[in-house]
């Protein structure tokens, strides 16, 4: 009789029960799709991205459907790192869940004073850094288009904190592997890729865009061919490197070719909106696999996709 | 470009409402649907056995239906709790009634007795049934009427006397004057070309409506643009405004941040966005922010997406 399959995977040095987390801005902090959702099933809550102040977000409208995703420009509103750890945390603390917090800014003072907010908090086992905002003192270049930006929030973030940090990086580049190379060298202990693909939409019939933001980021399954490509170059260049990958993970299957092309965990993003039951599907079916194919445990079919030559 | 906009901003301190996005009574279910019916020329109408969302659905309240699984279009859509039957032969069904948008809908109207369909709800804060206040008068633009045919039946319940306003472009996007007709003491529809009732629009004919009816409460469901010409005449006659908003939605549950609407704090200096799916999507109309939408509200989408 062979022994059941381990879920759990090593994530720079954080022990998870599952390889399956939710994509940041994808579950809120979770207290919502807890009436869905058995947390304990979840490897780590990614939680929405939390600046130094309350950001109100942007104007509606936030969100046009494309085929097979969605368009957003929501603005990250979010209450601000003092609401997180006076109302967020010990709520997530208490459902008995790892935390990853999700820390953004427009300086990287800001990044550097939400860093130094989540110092020694309870629970966050590591601090993915959301680099795809607008930087506010370079002409609002998104700092994940750009190393040398890269790595001074990386590097800023690294001062302040002592658990791992996840760098989480954007496909909008002509290389993610180099910009994934600035925030390693900066700091990240991993990565978190891809964040979402920049697009836009036009009403024909209004001659406007359809998001006040103009343009926005596109995520789903139609993005999903772009994130495992993005997870297997970047595991080609470091492949010793803890990779959460994510991008229109749908169901079990999709979470797999992340798994194959590289990623030692997996996030769930625009399906927790379709089905808020979608984490836990994901875990199940991940077990099912290993079961069907006889596998121990993730780690030994990472980035395992037989590729000739 | 319009009107200028109030400065957005979000302060924990004065979230409103508390929202804390609980709501002990949602679930997730596969459910079947019952019937299918076409109403007048352009609305459907899907009949759905839902025991246990039945028995707690309120009036406003919605549920979240994922359209037919391999489609281009993913998201689930929102849709306005019409009726409930909570005795018949058959076990618990609520009624939706939907148009054509787009692909998401078109899917829905593709169904048929016997499918079965993914469902979330019931979703969203309520209409409130005040008790000292016994002459309401419910609004209706267009599509919007649907979730006031359920609140007039609990009116009724109440004891309330219940009075109708149907506005709509033509007379086949009136939802269901002949129900409304029965339950409403008045019952008044207009149509913008003329074609049924007053010609003209709800706001016409709202003035004189009220001091005939003794209106003191008013319940609005409909576009923005008639929402807030139905809240300023409330605020004129001082009536208070139940206003059941619309919004394009990603999750339906609290995580997304699509639906937010803009919303004066109690204390009137601040607006904040407020969502529409687990905090609305009924709001006292007086709160809302109505010169911080979008200028041109056809870019705003309606209730029920595509």
């Amino acid at each position: 009789m062979a022994k059941a399959p381990d879920l759990s995977i090593d994530l720079a040095g954080i022990r998870l029960r599952s390889p399956v987390v939710t994509a940041s801005g994808c579950f809120a902090s979770g207290k919502e799709a807890s009436e869905f959702v058995d947390l304990k099933k979840i490897g780590a809550v990614v939680v929405k991205s939390m600046t130094m102040e309350p950001w109100p977000g942007k104007p509606t409208p936030r969100m046009a459907e494309t085929p097979s995703g969605m368009l957003n420009a929501i603005g990250l509103q979010n209450y601000g790192v003092e609401h997180f750890l006076a109302v967020d945390l010990p709520w997530l603390n208490r459902m008995g869940v790892p935390v990853i917090a999700s820390i953004a800014g427009n300086t990287v003072q800001e990044y550097i004073y939400v860093a130094e907010m989540l110092r020694g908090a309870p629970g966050v086992v590591a601090v993915e850094v959301n680099i795809s905002c607008p930087n506010l003192e370079d002409r609002n270049n998104m700092f994940s288009h750009d190393a040398k930006a890269t790595a001074s929030v990386l590097s800023a973030a690294r001062r302040a904190l002592e658990v791992p940090l996840f760098a989480k990086l954007s496909p909008n580049v002509t290389s993610v592997a180099e910009i994934a190379g600035a925030a390693l060298d900066n700091g990240a202990q991993g990565l978190s890729l891809i964040n979402t693909v920049m697009g836009m939409a036009i009403d024909i019939h209004t001659g406007k865009p359809k998001l006040a933001g103009v343009v926005g980021g596109l995520s789903g399954p139609a993005i999903r061919p772009i994130a495992v490509r993005c997870v297997f170059d970047v595991f080609r260049a470091f492949p010793h490197v803890p990779i959460i990958g994510m991008g229109g993970i749908m169901n079990s299957g999709d979470a797999l070719e992340f798994i194959l092309a590289g990623a030692t965990a997996v996030a769930i993003g625009t399906a927790n909106f379709i089905d808020p039951n979608s984490t836990t599907k994901v875990n199940d079916g991940i077990l099912e696999y290993m079961k069907d194919k006889g596998v121990n445990n993730l780690a030994s079919i990472r980035g395992r996709v037989k590729v000739e030559g | 470009m319009g009107r200028e906009r109030n400065r957005v901003v979000v302060d924990a301190s004065s979230r409103v409402p508390s929202g804390t996005g609980r709501n002990p009574t949602v679930i997730q279910q596969q459910a079947q649907i019952l019937s299918y019916k076409k109403l007048r020329d352009d609305y459907f109408l899907l009949t759905i056995v839902a025991p246990e969302i039945a028995e707690t659905a309120k009036p406003g309240q919605f549920v979240n239906i994922r359209p037919p699984a391999d489609r281009q279009f993913i998201l689930r859509r929102p849709f306005s709790i019409y009726k409930v039957n909570r005795r018949g032969e058959w076990a618990a069904t609520i009624e939706v009634v939907f148009d054509v948008r787009g692909g998401g809908t078109a899917a829905l109207a593709s169904l048929r007795a016997h499918d079965m369909i993914d469902i979330v709800g019931p979703i969203g804060r309520p209409f409130a049934i005040p008790k000292n206040r016994n002459s309401c008068l419910l609004v209706g633009g267009g599509i919007g009427a649907v979730p006031l045919f359920y609140l007039a039946e609990e009116l009724k319940g109440a004891g309330k006397r219940v009075d109708v306003l149907w506005g709509a472009q033509t007379a086949s996007k009136l939802l269901n004057p002949i129900d409304a007709k029965r339950f409403g003491a008045q019952a008044v529809f207009t149509t913008e070309d003329g074609s049924e009732g007053v010609k003209g629009r709800v706001t016409d004919v709202m003035d004189d409506l009220l001091e005939k009816c003794g209106t003191e409460v008013i319940y609005a469901c409909g576009p923005n643009g008639m929402l807030e010409a139905v809240t300023r005449i409330g605020q004129k006659h001082r009536i208070p405004v139940q206003v059941a908003m619309e919004a394009l939605m990603g999750c339906g549950y609290g995580i997304c941040m699509t639906c937010v609407q803009p919303v004066w704090n109690k204390t009137r200096d601040q607006i904040v966005h407020v969502r529409t799916c687990v905090d609305g999507p009924v709001f006292n109309g007086a709160r809302i922010a109505w010169d911080n939408f979008a200028s041109d509200p056809s870019v705003r989408a309606s209730p029920a997406g595509n």
